[in-house]
């Protein structure tokens, strides 16, 4: 790990001061990727602002019944949110599948979205990878890729993106909110929030240098609707997604966003453009899935997972359908 | 399922409150810390490894490489002649070491130094069809690489029934939770360590070895090992790194290695692949049995992994043939993890069982019984001690495998299909002669003392025990973990506790003499006695190994093809327990790590790159307790299998083999799918 | 603001404050082991893949290598080593031994930090991955604690024995 000098931020404009005219400078939220990647020699900051103890960890339940979760806000204190817990299922199941409770603990929403790819190749320094070194070459592509993406990919970078969280956040239309340098305060759909890697994968995201993420708004939850998110991984727990599913159903709605295939939580439009309002059978659904991955590049090792997609949107769905729950 | 009966761990306490010291804890003033750099390229020649910009850190003490370290001489493996020449023989090989005042500043100098290469074509893929295959003389262990009785191929021509399938499993970790873990520090010509190993007389040996010095200028101190499962046999290339910083600075130098250096600087188990043949009568009456195994070693040193081994020993055949083939490729030489040649090929063994008795329409429990040997089919030798029938008879009964109904995927709930599968289990006996000294104090107290070393088996509690009962008094203390008390075994080959045991019986039996002959008073300057067993052990004359049977449950998901280890029920006969707390613990544990093996672990290898990928504990996934339910070990504890000084068999890998073949065989039953491949992942469960 | 690569840095640990001077880089387990002397906090791959750093920070448990020592100020940690009341073990440090819940010893630090830690949670209310029922009071049966501990690598495998030991004393 280079050395590195640090700074608590007591007040937002404070952090957004520290980090001016810094341009190794990065935030630490939980710290649990950020650290990690440290160790690893993928990121090399020469200076840590902590944010973790700016005042953007509450949890507030709006009066047009979404709820506004801040960017600092830890899924020890989320989870402990009973109010949250009922509204939102999809999310409490996405929080509580990710990681392990000691990550889960300490991990803040706005370092859960912003965190960066496991993919093998880009975690290893002495591998070629574009994200991390551009213009380097994709080792994953003729190399190890059944983990990786199979939709929204490009010839230069096969990555996906990790977090549970955010595929269910995606499912339920959140809006991610974002402090500039200046003050100011945007809101960014958590749809337009990653960027797909086209021919510049090391650009995640729309955020600029010194933004902040301070909090995430859900907007209320579709009346009537039933909600769940289903992981699918090689353990029982403690596994980053193969393939996962958000859905939130109800009866002229829904809504399905698939993580593990993509480098970003990838909603399936086409598919709930045809299930809107029917009562499909697992076959339609499994059909109206594939629809959604007319554009994939799969690849040898990982072409399994549209067709698993497509099973697991077909048994989330039959199981909500027919029980409220989809676990 | 409870702990088994026995005394508890004597080092109970210390490890729940985190007083129990690892190798790596131990408080040593001026101490310098240790990170060795990886190869970069899988085959090749340093040109040049500039430290320079590592060196401009005040705190970096030393950058050494093979252009500076002093000589080493050949002890147990290349792979531990580190910094000796330019040479790169596999990705990760140690090229040079960072030697830092702290930690941090250790680990960024790693990063900093700058190695340069020419890079040489290299070979990492395991290929049947590789023209430079070799044919080695004998195998890990000392098993012949080739045997052959009747005519195998004229068998399989006649056989009513032929099974002939290709088994593989990929190169596995032992990940112990420790790594490896060292602190050296050279007085003169003396190496003093605390190290993290499988036997501190065995690493005395090999430090020895390695820098030219009788093991006795070797001390070793270990006295708590956060596991090895074969990792730790002999000093790995990361230890050696230690000694040789220590030595070069002249100064304590401490180092850990990081989990990822651990997939390349500390051994594994080879990748195998195992092309079984077995032919029958339409009674089930088993005609032949060929093994052909690949396994791979490196560039550097040959280690033959004994594939093929249980198969000369576990079924009635006239007509059996056994063959180990080696590729050599541009990968760490790879070692023993749990139960080497035993679990892969146990795995191969039993699942083709599993294809024999649905091809036959029999019940592969029936199928066994069938075929059930009155001698070691192999060797000739009469058994000393096997009870495979009874504990595949016993496990049924618990398991109610009599009533199942042997149809593929015929049972369905909900999203569910279930199945049930068995497989058999052995393990050899092994056991090393070595010394032990019992010594009475005058004020009543005993301490014994012997160069054992408890990596989690329970060796400390079971020796304590031996000892007092020998003696009959609880006034013991045992004393284990420094190589400064003799010539003893490893904690490998399932042989440690039998071998210490044995030699700690002597010692006291022979004290308890010495009293009797000073009429029961010890004298002002104590009693001792040093007693070695090395004249004592088992004649070849027979067939010795302890045998077990697994049955498991599982489920699978229907939509996603995902596996769930429901229920897996193991009985073992191993002959009498020393505790029989620990030995169930032991058992169990093996079954845990079988369940792992069959769902989760492999290493993957990137051809072009030459490369381990998944070199962490997020990415090499091994069970977490979520995957592990309805554990059940019982033990069989028959008398003629109490062949060893202490009586009784090994028992720290009998429960791994097997496991993993009857985690396969239940997912065929629940599925119709048959996974010849692990790990056994959904998309290979999906493919069909 | 400073530009110091290292400073002195007070450490709340088992409910005394310690200063010691610390590079930067020193994550909260470097700093209990190499600094400290709090050697029962155990590394095993110092990237939060396998819980043996499991310590409680403010009382929810943690993977000490994943926090920078110097965040980690004025946070209340609690370590192995000051679980117990004095000689008096706690609980779950008997059952363990009860159960023969541990081989090698080494992870076990961890999963009693993590077991600490998972009991708050689930007497707040906490539900997990597999709790049918989000809106309701978790009930402890034996996949709740397995998925719960599963931050909490065993490579022995005492899973079982770790099991019964927490089952016994979260019956009470």
């Amino acid at each position: 790990m280079r050395a590195f000098r640090y700074a608590r931020a007591t007040d937002p404009g404070g952090a957004a001061a520290l980090v001016a005219g810094e341009p190794d400078a990065v935030y630490l939220g939980g710290g649990t990727n950020l650290v990690d990647l440290m160790k690893l020699g993928v990121l090399r900051p020469g200076l840590v602002v902590d944010v973790s103890r700016l005042p953007y960890d509450r949890i507030e339940h709006l009066p047009d019944g979404g709820v506004l979760i801040g960017g600092a806000a830890r899924g020890g204190r989320i989870m402990r949110d009973e109010a949250l817990r009922r509204r939102y299922p999809a999310v409490t199941r996405a929080l509580l599948s990710g990681a392990s409770a000691q990550i889960r603990t300490q991990a803040t929403v706005a370092g859960n979205l912003l965190q960066r790819t496991r993919c093998p190749y880009f975690q290893n320094t002495a591998t070629p990878c574009n994200k991390r070194d551009p213009g380097s070459g994709c080792s994953a592509i003729p190399g190890a890729h059944r983990d990786l993406g199979v939709i929204g990919t490009s010839e230069h970078c096969v990555a996906t993106h990790p977090s549970d969280l955010a595929v269910a956040l995606a499912a339920y239309d959140a809006v991610v909110e974002v402090r500039r340098p200046d003050g100011a305060e945007v809101l960014v759909p958590i749809a337009d929030l990653h960027r797909l890697p086209g021919d510049t994968p090391w650009i995640e995201t729309v955020l600029e240098p010194g933004d902040l993420v301070t909090g995430v708004q859900l907007p209320p939850p579709p009346s009537g609707a039933v909600a769940t998110y289903r992981k699918v991984r090689d353990r029982w727990s403690f596994a980053f997604a193969t393939v996962s599913v958000a859905a939130v159903w109800s009866a002229d709605e829904v809504a399905l966003a698939l993580g593990g295939v993509a480098p970003k939580p990838w909603r399936l439009t086409a598919t709930e453009r045809m299930l809107a309002g029917t009562d499909p059978t697992d076959d339609e659904v499994r059909a109206a899935s594939r629809a959604a991955f007319t554009d994939a590049r799969p690849l040898p090792d990982n072409a399994f997972k549209i067709e698993l997609a497509a099973d697991l949107v077909a048994a989330v769905l039959r199981d909500l359908r027919s029980t409220g729950a989809g676990r | 399922m409870t702990a088994g009966s026995g005394l508890s761990r004597l080092e109970g306490r210390d490890k729940v409150t985190g007083a129990a010291r690892y190798a790596y804890e131990y408080p040593v003033e001026d101490v310098l810390y240790v990170c060795p750099v990886g190869a970069t390229v899988a085959s090749g020649t340093v040109t040049e490894v500039d430290g320079t910009a590592a060196l401009a850190d005040p705190e970096v003490v030393a950058v050494v490489d093979h252009t500076n370290a002093p000589r080493l001489l050949p002890a147990v493996t290349a792979d531990e002649l580190v910094f000796q020449s330019p040479s790169v023989a596999y990705r990760g090989q140690p090229v040079a070491a960072v030697v830092a005042t702290t930690l941090e500043a250790a680990q960024e100098g790693a990063a900093q130094v700058l190695v340069r290469y020419v890079e040489h074509p290299h070979r990492v893929a395991l290929d049947p069809d590789d023209p430079d295959l070799e044919q080695p003389e004998t195998t890990n262990a000392g098993f012949p690489g080739t045997s052959v009785k009747g005519d195998v191929d004229a068998a399989l021509a006649d056989a009513d029934v032929v099974v002939d399938h290709v088994y593989t499993t990929p190169p596995q970790h032992n990940n112990p939770m420790e790594t490896v873990a060292i602190i050296a520090r050279w007085d003169g010509d003396r190496l003093l360590l605390h190290d993290s190993n499988q036997g501190p007389w065995a690493a005395a040996t090999g430090f020895g070895m390695l820098w030219g010095i009788p093991p006795e200028q070797v001390s070793v101190v270990t006295e708590h090992v956060g596991g090895g499962f074969g990792s730790k046999v002999w000093p790995t290339a990361g230890a050696v790194v230690a000694s040789v910083a220590a030595r070069v600075t002249g100064r304590p130098c401490k180092l850990m290695l990081t989990r990822q250096q651990m997939f390349t600087m500390a051994p594994a188990r080879t990748a195998t692949r195992s092309h079984l043949r077995l032919g029958a009568r339409r009674d089930g009456t088993m005609t032949a049995i060929d093994h052909d195994t690949l396994q791979y070693s490196s560039v550097i040193h040959e280690f033959v992994e004994q594939t093929g081994s249980a198969t000369r020993t576990m079924y009635a055949s006239d007509n059996l043939r056994i063959r180990h083939r080696l590729a050599r490729l541009n990968l760490p030489t790879p070692r023993v993890m749990r139960a080497p040649g035993k679990t892969p090929g146990m795995f191969a063994v039993e699942s083709a069982m599993d294809e024999l008795a649905y091809a036959l329409g029999l019940d592969p429990l029936e199928l066994r019984l069938r075929n059930e040997p009155s001698t070691d089919p192999a060797s000739g030798l009469p058994f000393d001690g096997r009870h495979l029938v009874d504990c595949l008879q016993v496990g049924a009964d618990k398991f109610g495998w009599t009533a199942r109904d042997p149809t593929p995927a015929a049972r369905r709930r909900g999203r569910w299909l279930f199945g049930t599968g068995l497989a058999s289990a052995m393990y050899p006996v092994y056991q090393q002669g070595g010394k032990a000294t019992a010594r009475a104090e005058p004020d009543g107290t005993f301490h014994v003392s012997v160069a054992a070393v408890d990596i989690g088996t329970g060796a400390r509690t079971a020796l304590w025990q031996e000892a007092a009962s020998v003696l009959g008094v609880r006034s013991v203390v045992i004393h284990i973990g420094r190589s400064a008390y003799g010539r003893s075994s490893l904690a490998g080959g399932s042989a440690g506790t039998a071998s210490w045991g044995g030699a700690v019986r002597k010692a006291c039996a022979e004290l308890r003499r010495l009293l009797a002959e000073h009429g029961g008073a010890v004298p002002r300057d104590g009693l001792e006695v040093t007693a070695d067993t090395a004249a004592d052990q088992l004649p070849p004359d027979k067939a010795r190994h302890s045998y077990g049977a697994h049955f498991c449950a599982v489920r699978v998901d229907a939509d996603t093809g995902q596996v769930r280890v429901d229920r897996l029920l193991g009985v073992f006969a191993h002959g009498h327990a020393l505790n029989a707390r620990t030995a169930h613990s032991q058992l169990l544990g093996g079954m845990v790590m079988g369940v792992s093996m069959a769902l989760h672990e492999q290493t993957v290898i990137d051809p072009r790159l030459g490369l381990f990928v998944n070199h962490d504990l997020a990415q090499y996934h091994i069970a977490t307790h979520a995957d592990i339910r309805g554990l059940e070990a019982h033990s069989l504890e028959r008398a003629d299998d109490d062949v060893t000084l202490v009586g009784g068999k090994g028992i720290g890998e009998l429960g791994i083999v097997g496991s993993a073949a009857a985690v396969a065989n239940a997912v065929f039953h629940a599925t119709g799918v048959r996974v010849r491949d692990l790990p056994i992942t959904l998309e290979r469960v999906r493919a069909a | 603001m400073t530009d110091q690569l290292r400073g002195d840095v007070v450490l709340r640990v088992n409910g005394e404050d310690r200063v010691v001077n610390l590079d930067n880089r020193s994550t909260l387990l470097d700093a209990l082991r190499e600094h400290l002397r709090l050697t029962g906090t155990k590394k095993g791959c110092d990237h939060g893949q396998c819980g043996a750093c499991t310590v409680l920070v403010d009382g929810e448990r943690a993977n000490s290598c994943l926090l920078l020592a110097v965040a980690a100020e004025g946070r209340e940690v609690t370590t192995v080593e000051g679980l117990a009341d004095g000689d008096e073990l706690h609980p779950l440090q008997r059952a363990f031994i009860a159960h023969d819940g541990f081989q090698c010893g080494y992870c076990t630090p961890g999963q009693l930090c993590s077991a600490v830690g998972m009991l708050a949670e689930v007497a707040d209310g906490v539900p997990s991955w597999v709790t049918a029922d989000l809106t309701t009071t978790p009930d402890l049966d034996d996949d709740e604690i397995r998925e719960r501990m599963s931050g909490n690598l065993c490579r022995c495998g005492a899973y079982a024995g770790i099991l019964a030991a927490i089952r016994e004393v979260a019956d009470g």
